[in-house]
């Protein structure tokens, strides 16, 4: 059984990039989304296992979908990670207000998300 | 060094897009220099250096991810409103600009120069001293209008900066509910944000978390504006907002009016640039301006198109299989000549989806000339401040598309014609007021479509050149004799300017010392099938035409024979046909010429330069080719008509032939070579000038 993760991000290649480290530490499947506003209209649609956003976006930003997901009762029991370049502490204990379990600052380690990975997809 | 990676390339055609925004939007800041900063544009030059300084650590460029954080930082400040928009602010980050383009091109080719390296430090150092002072701190007009938390817990530093702003600007806030199909939203968004933007600013877009029915969803945006409850619900008729008011716009506030008057016509684009100031001159020579990636950005519909071309080919294919098994077995009750009939149709819709195809891929490869005149608009400002002269630049035509490898090539001859106009047209201010002229210069940039081809002007109204003086350099430097001058048209001598080694420049600047001159720009036209043609007015300025073919892929080429023997003449270098008696061709320093209108027109006999056997005519088809500022007349016997065509390359001993620049298959199994005129203009026109001449 796979999992479904949604990447929120602006930047393509940085998409990749989590795309990429996330498909080798496990069997998942990535949904990509570019802006706060694709994820909007994704997220009705499938069922996520976890979703990971950016924090400064065209649209809406990452705070604003962060309380929008955490708000609705059919996406609040998803784990959300943020993973930003935005290191300020005021952001970070913004977003862990709202209810993003976890909080990673640009350039991050491989190794620290597939910890979290596995902690919050419950992989052996 | 490790070889440039798939993640690396990747890198680089983002980061080259990002910058490339940045560079737009930090032009429209400086363009406006000295008036209030547009928050919008302020936030964008800052986001795109934010995301510089993401996608640079997360592929471990940590030299562009330091200058991209300290200009990130510098802007911080500014769209926070802690530092001042200065000019030495924006020069510190137009500046950063140029380094960074530096450094990305380093990444690309996979090299570490310590000159940059140390320019990072020192600039990085620049962009953090340049703005320190800090704003005093007030209280905050946010506390007073008691925005309910969990409205305030989703805006980020800036979003509650510019509702700060907004408040101490005496605006009102406002919150606009408006709830939208889940499909298309976003568009419905769009056009709220669009009605919204001229009576304010829409400081945040918030989805609302209530849960809808799973098919629409609402949005909350606070909106400050100086405008009445009236005037605000007006701008939102016809849209689903709903408003509501978080605080009162001050009574009393002066009106100040919403747009900016622009004093150019509609449909130009004039950036002022601004008067130079006295500071360091910035000595780094021009880099090129190409792009970094060979990636051409491409609308899925576009492809989508190409796709069902090929559905339908395959169609074709299955109907041709059909018949060819149909044809093989004999089948008795199936007459030949019906089988004919199916055949030419299949093969007339094989030519239809064949034809829809190949116009699909040229328009793929399509891209706006914008492109390069976006970056061209940032040199011109640099090297207006560098010449300490005052220009203003206008752009006209920047979505005219042609091939993405022509706009590439174009950039390098474009850059030097406008830096010849900036440093060679352009008078200083104090002649040109003497001179009764505007103050201010005028450089213009135009492009427009004309059939296959995009004529790109660049025009100045500065000196000029004096035809008179161009003689005089031309005899001096002995690039022709005082008989041949004076067999020369005016058009014919303004036209010498292309000739290697020339230059009427009293003074060699700085700029112009670097080797750069108008004969590359002509060689590089001429790689490129274009030609060119410069007129000029004493004292009224200089324009510099490029006509170029809008793609190189497919070519449509004139087909000739010449004793016996078919060849390919590329189109696009065609300018006419004409029909010349023999005795109306006469020998000028033993070389054949004809009279065209008045100008002398070079003759070359293809039979004879290809050493194929001649019969006496009298009278000859002449096809008269122009590359650059050259005309040629190539004499043919006969026209066998127009074709598309693919050059292919000739491999082995054939490779080296002069004049000639590839083999096509005309259908028939008949294979032709393709004339060179570039080349054939160099080994006809030019060594024998240069022989007889020196």
């Amino acid at each position: 059984m796979g999992f479904k993760v949604l990447i929120v991000e602006d930047s393509k290649a940085s998409r990749e990039l989590i795309a990429t480290t996330l498909e080798t530490i496990a069997d998942v499947e990535v949904m990509q989304s570019s802006s706060g506003f694709e994820a909007l209209k994704l997220l009705p649609r499938h069922r996520f296992d976890l979703i990971i956003t950016d924090i400064n976006m065209p649209d809406i930003n990452g705070l604003e979908l962060i309380n929008f997901v955490k708000k609705n009762p059919n996406y609040r029991d998803t784990p959300l990670f943020v993973i930003t370049s935005e290191g300020r502490e005021k952001d970070r204990a913004r977003g862990l207000a709202l209810g993003a379990a976890e909080y990673l600052v640009k350039p991050f380690e491989p190794q620290s998300l597939e910890g979290l990975l596995r902690r919050y997809l419950k992989i052996a | 060094m490790k070889p440039p990676g798939k993640g690396l390339s990747e890198f680089v055609a983002e980061a080259n897009e990002v910058l490339d925004a940045l560079g737009r939007n930090l032009l429209a800041l400086d363009e406006r220099r000295g008036q209030e900063a547009d928050p919008d544009l302020v936030n964008g030059v800052f986001r795109s250096a934010h995301s510089l300084k993401g996608l640079a650590g997360m592929f471990g460029q940590d030299r562009i991810a330091t200058l991209a954080h300290s200009a990130e930082d510098l802007l911080d400040r500014l769209r926070l409103g802690k530092a001042e928009l200065s000019d030495p602010v924006l020069d510190a980050l137009v500046e950063a600009v140029d380094v960074l383009q530096a450094l990305l091109a380093e990444a690309a080719r996979g090299g570490e120069s310590p000159e940059l390296a140390e320019r990072v430090k020192d600039l990085s150092g620049r962009l953090a001293a340049v703005a320190a002072a800090p704003a005093p701190p007030t209280a905050d007009p946010l506390d007073a209008i008691g925005l309910p938390p969990e409205v305030r817990a989703v805006f980020t530093e800036y979003e509650e900066h510019r509702l700060r702003e907004n408040l101490r600007k005496g605006l009102g806030l406002w919150k606009v509910r408006a709830a939208f199909d889940l499909a298309d939203f976003d568009q419905g968004l769009a056009r709220l944000n669009a009605q919204l933007k001229p009576v304010g600013e829409v400081v945040s877009t918030l989805p609302s978390a209530e849960p809808g029915d799973g098919s629409g969803i609402a949005f909350d945006l606070i909106v400050g504006s100086r405008a009445r409850r009236e005037e605000l619900e007006t701008a939102l008729a016809g849209t689903p907002g709903k408003l509501t008011p978080l605080s009162e716009a001050a009574p009393k506030a002066p009106l100040r009016s919403a747009r900016v008057e622009r004093v150019a016509p509609p449909d130009t684009d004039i950036a002022r640039l601004p008067d130079p100031p006295a500071g360091r001159p910035n000595p780094e020579p021009d880099a090129s301006l190409r792009s970094l990636t060979q990636t051409v950005r491409v609308d899925i519909q576009k492809l989508d198109a190409l796709m069902n071309s090929v559905g339908e080919l395959l169609l074709v294919k299955a109907n041709l299989s059909a018949l060819a098994e149909a044809a093989r077995s004999g089948a008795p009750g199936q007459p030949t000549k019906s089988l004919g009939q199916e055949l030419a149709r299949e093969s007339r819709s094989l030519e239809r989806k064949l034809d829809e195809l190949q116009k699909g891929i040229l328009e793929v490869r399509m891209v706006p000339l914008g492109q390069v005149f976006d970056k061209l608009a940032r040199l011109v400002r640099r090297i207006a401040r560098e010449r300490h002269k005052e220009i203003d630049f206008a752009i006209d035509g920047g979505e005219v598309e042609l091939d993405k490898l022509i706009v590439e090539e174009l950039s390098d001859p474009l850059m030097h014609l406008i830096r010849n106009a900036i440093d060679h047209g352009i008078e200083p201010a104090e002649d040109r007021v003497r001179a009764g002229k505007e103050r201010r210069g005028v450089v213009a940039l135009g492009a427009y479509q004309k059939g296959n081809h995009v004529v790109i002007s660049v025009s100045d109204d500065g000196a000029g050149l004096d035809v008179d003086r161009v003689r005089e350099v031309a005899l001096e430097k002995g690039l022709l004799t005082a008989e041949q001058a004076a067999l020369l048209s005016r058009r014919e001598l303004m036209n010498l300017v292309f000739l290697p080694g020339f230059s009427t420049a009293r003074a060699v600047s700085e700029l112009s010392g670097r080797g750069v001159g108008l004969d590359v720009v002509k060689t590089n036209l001429a790689s490129l099938s274009g030609i060119i043609d410069l007129e000029s007015e004493r004292g009224r300025g200089t324009t510099v035409t490029l006509t170029l073919p809008v793609t190189l892929a497919i070519i449509r080429a004139l087909v000739v024979s010449v004793s016996g023997r078919t060849y390919a003449v590329p189109l696009n270098s065609v300018l006419e046909i004409i029909s010349v008696a023999s005795d109306e061709v006469r020998t000028v320093e033993r070389r054949e010429v004809v009279s065209l209108r008045g100008q002398t027109l070079p003759l070359t006999r293809l039979g004879r330069l290809f050493g194929l056997p001649e019969e006496p005519r009298a009278r000859h088809f002449v096809v008269v080719v122009g590359l650059a500022q050259n005309r040629l007349g190539l004499t043919v016997d006969e026209l066998l008509g127009q074709q598309d065509i693919v050059v292919k390359p000739l491999g082995g001993r054939l490779k080296h032939i002069p004049g000639i620049s590839g083999a096509t298959d005309l259908g028939n199994r008949r294979t032709v070579l393709v004339l060179d005129v570039g080349a054939l203009m160099e080994e006809v026109v030019a060594p024998e000038r240069r022989v007889e001449f020196s």
